[in-house]
């Protein structure tokens, strides 16, 4: 095996400034689709959950539809099909005139296709409360609002936390994939200065680096959350 | 728009997409079959008792899972090449990229599987005289592979989805086929509704097929 080492390549302009700012994007465009997912995925995964029949039908079909398209084709629908499907003017805005448009198509269609699969962990939080505590509310004479927005919510997010950090990182390494419609993200970064430099190991192995990083600091300040607000009792659903 | 949706592109190059499809889930099938081998053996070790193998099991699996699958593309079409010394062609550098990161997830759900048989199998196993292997053969594996298969088929199911992301190098699967008629007929919009219409069929019925079957075999 013939390889050249050259560890400085990543210290050197212009290579440094590339990896800060292809961090960066990662960070971004990961925080602004967490967003999203987070808030939309919460409403479909509690529709699917209440007991009305159209709206957890509406619920159902988001989530299978959004979760049975590779993300990657569902970015491409996002930036190259949808522009075409609006009308003329609409059109031409998304594509040129919006602000930053890589970068928005990137963070809405990742939020989009995150929201299905918060949904899932939003639904069988709730409904792992259970049907009792439910019957208790209800009984006490609470509306079916007062009934999620006083007992099923605050316990089931608290339940929730560990499926949902697993959703964020899932989240902030799926942010990758919107180097095919040209975000320049970390990835992306790397496997520019592998072109140009022809130092692959490097280049990887920073990028590597970064998202183990992240990963375990998020991790960390979760678990921390985590042992906060845990209810007492349900120590094996929280561990889960 | 829809009113100039032409669906003779599809059928005029249909004989390249279902080559491009064909690729697809060979790819997939032998990801699963290495990615299934590999995993059991991490899944072995990780629960063998002796620490060495279980760390080098679980720091195998923690590296991969906290990286994602594009980045593990560009590493090994990168690296598996220099290795070797020659050009071997992107379908196995994907293919040894996706058998290495699919073998961490099927450890985990595999791990899971034989930690959901009872103990007091085990036991039972042990005090019949079989040894750790015939235990493992005869006893745990089969009943925790019963435990596993939904969860493996829709890993399954997810590992056929992340396949396209073979495009990031142009190995030549469904969507980069698909990709290259759109680009040489213009035709865009029709490819890759046509994509996500396929890949939605696809993998919707086999999560149907999935849920019907777990209401059936489940132990």
């Amino acid at each position: 095996m013939q390889y050249n080492w050259d560890w400085g390549v990543i210290f050197r302009e212009p290579y440094q400034e590339w990896i800060i700012s292809g961090i960066g994007w990662t960070i971004s465009v990961s925080i602004a689709a967490w967003i999203l997912a987070f808030s939309l995925g919460s409403i479909i995964g509690i529709l699917r959950t209440t007991n009305n029949r159209i709206s957890r039908r509406i619920a159902t079909v988001y989530v299978e539809i959004f979760r049975n398209i590779p993300l990657i084709v569902q970015m491409f629908l996002w930036y190259f099909v949808f522009p075409e499907l609006l009308p003329n003017d609409a059109g031409m805005w998304v594509k040129r005139e919006m602000p930053m448009p890589e970068f928005t198509t990137a963070a809405v269609c990742l939020g989009l296709y995150t929201a299905s699969r918060v949904a899932e962990q939003v639904r069988s939080g709730i409904q792992s409360i259970g049907q009792g505590q439910n019957n208790a509310g209800l009984a006490t004479g609470l509306t079916t609002v007062q009934v999620y927005r006083y007992i099923l919510l605050p316990v089931g997010y608290r339940i929730m936390i560990p499926p949902l950090t697993s959703e964020f990182l899932t989240i902030f390494k799926n942010s990758s994939v919107a180097l095919t419609i040209g975000v320049l993200e970390i990835t992306a970064q790397a496997r520019q200065i592998e072109e140009y430099t022809f130092q692959g190991f490097e280049a990887f192995t920073t990028a590597t680096v970064l998202y183990i990083l992240v990963t375990s600091i998020v991790m960390i300040l979760m678990r921390v959350v985590e042992g906060r607000v845990s209810i007492p009792g349900m120590i094996s659903l929280g561990a889960k | 728009m829809f009113d100039q949706f032409d669906t003779n592109v599809i059928l005029e190059n249909l004989h390249f997409l279902i080559a491009g499809m064909q690729l697809t889930l060979l790819l997939t099938v032998a990801a699963i079959c290495g990615g299934l081998v590999l995993g059991t053996l991490l899944a072995l070790a990780r629960l063998s008792g002796f620490w060495i193998l279980s760390l080098i099991s679980s720091t195998y699996v923690n590296f991969f899972r906290s990286m994602p699958l594009i980045l593990v593309i560009f590493w090994f079409y990168f690296l598996v090449p220099l290795i070797l010394g020659q050009p071997v062609g992107g379908y196995y550098s994907v293919l040894i990229a996706f058998v290495l990161f699919e073998a961490a997830y099927y450890c985990e759900i595999i791990r899971a599987g034989i930690q959901s048989v009872r103990k007091g199998q085990v036991y039972a196993g042990q005090a019949v005289g079989l040894n750790y292997f015939q235990n493992m053969r005869y006893i745990v594996l089969p009943q925790a592979f019963r435990n596993m298969v939904p969860v493996l088929l829709t890993q399954a199911i997810i590992l056929f989805q992340d396949t396209s992301l073979v495009y990031v190098v142009g190995v030549k699967d469904f969507l980069v086929s698909a990709d290259l008629v759109a680009n040489r007929e213009n035709r865009i919009l029709e490819m890759f509704t046509t994509v996500a219409c396929v890949y939605l069929i696809m993998c919707l019925s086999g999560s149907i097929l999935i849920r019907k079957l777990q209401r059936r075999y489940a132990l």
